[in-house]
C-alpha cells in the first residue's frame, strides 16, 4: 500500500467537516438529516482506515453496528419528520420553534 | 503514481465533491442524487481498504434503504404542485465561527499525531471472521441492535400513522 492512511483520514475529516456545515446551516430538516449521514458516513470510514492499517477486522464489525444505528435512526427521524410536517405544514427548522420560550 | 493510486483519488474526489454539492445545492431531490454518489464513493474506498462486506452492506443498506426512505420524507414533506423544492440557509456568521473551530481542531490533531499502523495485511476476505465475531464474542450486541431495530421499527410506524 503506498497511500498512507492519512490521506483516508483528511477525506473522512473533509466529510465530517462538511456535514456539520449542513447540520448547522441548513434550512430543511431532510438535509440536515442527509448532513448526519455524511457525518455517519465519515466516522465508518475512519474506523475502516484504522481497521485496515492496522491488520484488525474488529473495526468492520463496529462499523456494522453503526449501520444498524443509522438505519434506525433515520427511520424514526423521518416518521418525526413526517408527523412534524402533517401538524405544522413545514419542515423549515427555523420555523419549528413551538419549543422556544 | 500506481493503479492503486489512481484508483484512491478518483473515488477520494467523487466523495468529496459529491458530499460538498450535498450541502451546498438548493435543490433538496438534488442533494439527495449526490448524497447517492457520496454513498458510491465511500463503499468503493471500503472495496479498496479490503473490506468486502462492509462495502456491500454499505450499498445495499445506506443505497438501498436509508436514501429511499430520504426520497420519501422529501415527496412527502413537499406540496408538489408548489416550488417548495428549493431551500435556504441561516444562521451564517456562528456556524462559520463553529466549523472553523472545528476544523482548525481537527487538523491539529492530524498534524500533530503519529497514527500507528502495522503491516500485516488483513486477510483477503473478512467476512468470515465478521460473521464467527457477530455469532460468538458480540453476540450480546448484535442482538441489542436486533431489539432496537423492531423498536424503531414499531416507534416509525406508530409515529408517522398517527
Amino acid at each position: 500500500m503506498h497511500i498512507q492512511i492519512e490521506y483516508y483520514l483528511i477525506l473522512s475529516a473533509f466529510m465530517f467537516i462538511v456535514g456539520v456545515v449542513g447540520v448547522l446551516t441548513r434550512r430543511n430538516a431532510i438535509v440536515v438529516f442527509m448532513s448526519i449521514e455524511l457525518m455517519l458516513n465519515s466516522a465508518n470510514l475512519t474506523m475502516v482506515a484504522f481497521s485496515s492499517y492496522l491488520g484488525n477486522a474488529v473495526g468492520q464489525l463496529f462499523v456494522f453496528f453503526v449501520m444498524a444505528v443509522a438505519a434506525a435512526e433515520a427511520a424514526v427521524g423521518l416518521a418525526i419528520i413526517i408527523a412534524l410536517f402533517r401538524n405544522k405544514l413545514t419542515i423549515n427548522i427555523d420555523e419549528l420553534n413551538i419549543l422556544k420560550w | 503514481m500506481n493503479i492503486y493510486d489512481a484508483i484512491f483519488y478518483l473515488f477520494a474526489v467523487v466523495t468529496g465533491l459529491s458530499a460538498f454539492f450535498v450541502v451546498t445545492t438548493r435543490n433538496i431531490v438534488y442533494a439527495a442524487f449526490f448524497l447517492l454518489f457520496t454513498f458510491f464513493g465511500v463503499a468503493g474506498i471500503y472495496v479498496l481498504l479490503g473490506a468486502d462486506f462492509i462495502a456491500i452492506v454499505q450499498l445495499i443498506i445506506y443505497v438501498g434503504g436509508i436514501l429511499i426512505l430520504l426520497l420519501f420524507g422529501v415527496m412527502l414533506t413537499n406540496k408538489i404542485t408548489s416550488v417548495q423544492i428549493k431551500t435556504g440557509t441561516l444562521q451564517i456568521v456562528p456556524a462559520a465561527v463553529g466549523v472553523g473551530l472545528f476544523a482548525g481542531f481537527l487538523i491539529a490533531v492530524l498534524t500533530y499525531t503519529e497514527w500507528k499502523t502495522v503491516d500485516t495485511a488483513l486477510p483477503l476476505t473478512t467476512t468470515e471472521f465478521l460473521g464467527v465475531m457477530l455469532l460468538q464474542e458480540y453476540l450480546v450486541v448484535f442482538e441489542l441492535l436486533g431489539i432496537l431495530l423492531l423498536i424503531a421499527l414499531i416507534g416509525a410506524a406508530s409515529i408517522a400513522r398517527r
